[in-house]
């Protein structure tokens, strides 16, 4: 096994009503599909890990660095939302380039690192066109492509394919699975589709009441017997068959 | 919808005689002959145009660090108390203000006597251009930074994470975050401004400093009331209606301004503003804002706590101004709203029908257009055209009361409309066809269906429709007599002739009840919009 890229040392999140806490490692080079019922704490655990949400208690380290008082832009993360990846008045290739330096002072290299980056992701061209006149595949496309100039070693996708129709789901599967094999990055999966935990995942972590509930290789996921994991793959997927149980 | 064509009939003849008579008076032989006329009308022009240029200018400009350091500190204890803030000003009337910035800004205020006293200096006069920006900045910086924040808090969340997320410092957030969500508003929250400060009336005539310092509006009421010059003030009256013509003609070509400061419900979190550095820049920006926009309204409070109120409350002219006050405001308010809610419910049947005959359609868009109409002819001009047309007839005196509560019930109508219309076509549209099928009409389903969902937004109608007329000075000022004396106009005089004391107790009345029926009209409570199962 690997050596771990992400570890989370009792991290609390103290919100009054609710107290959520992680706990957990993740090996570098590891696709991990994040899955567990709305309000059991998955964004909550992306804000922990990306810096958003400031710990009440505990630890988190990236690569191996205390990374725990630094603020968002100085931890080696990146992100795509479901939405709103793209500043909307900003053309396609300034979108990208924010990502190489947010104050836009780009070099030539730099600027052709984007135009390669876009045909990387089956945009060739679309550097001038605005997010408006895209698809939202499209621009889900564009935001993988930023998060690919940027090769941070740690990738947050917050549920990037959830707005996207059945068809377009896999495309962006293999989109995503190709530039994690070039990269070699570690990449978190928040999702709630069953097909990309299958297609996708080497691990998966279970969310449960703002704990992580279990983090098991994909097939033992798919393979226990835990009620509270059966119903959510039985609810948001195609019912297993009898001889896969 | 006969209801409505009569109530558009009505609006119709009210503003359109005066504005005939005023447009087909005979005005052309002294603005060819007398050259002396001609520059002293230049000469207002001229300062109109450019006080409101100015005051826009240093409106949104100021606006800008405001908005940003707001929108930056999402969260901080008090923060829903500066955002009310920024509301308050658009609720006093304008009188009262002006005595505020007075207490602070004049020969004898706080701030002058700190500067004397500290350089030796001359004060600063307050009154001419310098009074009349200051005032203009005092309503419409906070009206434009309560726009743009509402403007900066609409953007998603995502664009606050993805911003942190890459590093953007406060410059980049500023040139591809901030600016361009701004630059798209700034036209047309500029241009409101702009139509404000152009019309403005009560400001310019307490501050504004003698024929150096005057707007079309006031010169119209020197004309009128001082001089009586009636054909100075009819080429002024149509000068104004060119001048707000063109106003809004060019402020249709900008996008509406939304009046809006709901968000989309989600909480905003900004991480830019988390840095030492960047609270002591937004503390240090929202403090400075603070003390500009409460010292005012504190010295309101203080200079009129401090007036012999006890004398004030046995004063029979006080008396007698407050419920002048009150009669014709709440007068003008329940019209207001009758008027409001018939033109709307006509537009919207006539616009229901499926295939809507020209005669539906016809009475739709002319009420439409009969908002704007109004908006052409500020209050002022309107007044004058009625006195000109009325004096012939008789004494102005006699028709005084009638004459103001109808110019007060024309300027809240625009305002009015747009509080009203929105509730009842979602009304129409969740109750309309179940109480149709249900055969619901007449008293029954008034008293069962309307009543309990609109009398809310009623209610919020009619308090900012009666705060309003309480603090209008216009159309008193024109019409004003020793029989009919308002609040407001009590206030005006008792300050020309320096009863400070008093003026500082009436104001302070006079700001209450304004600032309550504000607050009263503009709160969005837990509105009934649902209506009970069961």
């Amino acid at each position: 096994m690997a050596s771990p890229v992400l570890v989370l040392s009792n991290t609390v999140v103290d919100f009054g009503a609710t107290v959520l806490s992680f706990d957990c490692t993740v090996s570098q080079g590891e696709i991990v599909a994040v899955a567990g019922a709305s309000g059991s704490g998955k964004s909550t655990l992306f804000n922990v890990i990306a810096g958003f949400e400031q710990l009440d208690s505990g630890k988190v380290s990236i690569e191996g660095r205390d990374v725990t008082a630094l603020e968002p832009a100085q931890r080696p993360v990146s992100m795509v939302f479901q939405d709103n990846n793209l500043f909307t008045h900003l053309d396609i290739a300034t979108n990208i380039g924010l990502g190489i330096n947010p104050a836009l002072r780009l070099t030539a290299q730099e600027r052709a690192r984007i135009t390669e980056a876009l045909a990387r992701v089956g945009l060739a061209g679309f550097e001038k066109r605005r997010p408006a006149t895209l698809s939202g595949g499209e621009r889900q496309r564009v935001a993988l492509a930023r998060a690919f100039v940027r090769r941070q070693p740690l990738l947050l996708l917050d549920e990037p394919f959830a707005a996207l129709d059945p068809g377009l789901r896999g495309d962006m599967r293999q989109l995503l699975r190709d530039l994690h094999e070039e990269t070699g990055n570690t990449i978190l999966l928040i999702t709630h589709h069953p097909d990309d935990l299958v297609d996708l995942a080497d691990s998966v972590l279970f969310l449960n009441g703002g704990r992580i509930f279990a983090h098991l290789p994909k097939a033992d996921f798919l393979a226990t017997d835990d009620p509270a994991t059966r119903m959510f793959l039985g609810a948001t997927g195609p019912r297993p068959s009898a001889d896969t149980i | 919808m006969l209801a409505g064509a009569v109530c558009l009939a009505i609006v119709g003849l009210f503003v359109g005689l005066p504005v005939l008579s005023l447009l087909l008076s005979p005005v052309g032989g002294p603005l060819d002959g007398n050259a002396l006329f001609d520059s002293y009308i230049y000469r207002v022009a001229r300062f109109t145009l450019l006080q409101a240029v100015a005051s826009t200018l240093l409106s949104v400009a100021f606006a800008l660090p405001v908005a940003r350091a707001m929108a930056r500190q999402s969260r901080f204890p008090g923060r829903i108390w500066l955002v009310r803030l920024m509301a308050l000003p658009l609720g006093l009337p304008a009188l009262v203000a002006a005595l505020g910035l007075v207490e602070i800004w004049g020969r004898q205020g706080w701030l002058n006597s700190l500067w004397t006293s500290v350089t030796g200096a001359a004060p600063i006069s307050i009154y001419g251009l310098t009074g009349i920006l200051l005032a203009h900045v005092f309503f419409n910086m906070p009206l434009a930074a309560r726009l743009m924040l509402a403007g900066l808090e609409r953007l998603p969340n995502e664009y606050w994470r993805l911003s942190a997320n890459l590093g953007m410092g406060p410059v980049a957030v500023f040139r591809f975050v901030e600016w361009p969500a701004l630059a798209r508003l700034i036209p047309g929250i500029a241009s409101l401004i702009f139509m404000l400060c152009a019309t403005s009336f009560t400001l310019v005539l307490t501050l504004g400093g003698g024929p150096a310092a005057t707007t079309i509006e006031v010169a119209i009421y020197q004309s009128l009331r001082l001089d009586f010059d009636p054909t100075r003030a009819v080429a002024l009256s149509c000068l104004q209606i060119a001048f707000t013509g063109a106003l809004l003609w060019i402020a249709a070509r900008f996008a509406v301004v939304e009046d809006d400061s709901r968000t989309s419900g989600q909480r905003v979190r900004r991480f830019d503003g988390r840095s030492f550095g960047a609270r002591l820049r937004d503390a240090t920006t929202l403090f400075v804002f603070l003390v500009f926009t409460a010292a005012p309204l504190v010295a309101v409070v203080r200079s009129g706590l401090a007036a012999d109120l006890g004398r004030l409350a046995s004063d029979p002219q006080v008396h007698k101004a407050l419920l002048t006050s009150l009669a014709i405001a709440g007068a003008a308010g329940v019209l207001t709203v009758a008027l409001a809610a018939s033109l709307v419910r006509a537009r919207q049947q006539a616009l229901s029908r499926r295939r809507a005959g020209p005669s539906a359609l016809a009475l739709a868009s002319g009420i439409s257009a009969s908002t704007s109409l109004v908006l052409l002819v500020p209050p002022v001009v309107l007044g004058s055209g009625w006195f000109l047309l009325v004096r012939p007839i008789g004494d102005v005196a006699t028709f005084a009361p009638y004459l103001v509560i109808a110019v007060n019930v024309l300027m809240a109508l625009p305002f009015v409309v747009r509080v009203l219309d929105p509730a009842f076509a979602q009304h129409r549209s969740r109750t309309a066809r179940l109480a149709d099928s249900l055969g619901l009409s007449g008293w029954s389903r008034i008293r069962l269906i309307d009543w309990p969902v609109l009398k809310l937004p009623f209610l919020m109608a009619f308090s900012f429709a009666m705060a309003l007329s309480l603090g209008d000075l216009g159309a008193v000022a024109l019409f004003g007599s020793q029989d009919m004396v308002t609040l407001p106009w009590l206030l005006f005089s008792r300050m020309g002739s320096y009863r400070t004391a008093d003026a500082a107790g009436l104001a302070l009345l006079l700001g209450l009840i304004c600032v309550g029926l504000t607050i009263l009209g503009t709160m969005r409570g837990r509105a009934p919009l649902e209506p009970h199962h069961g």
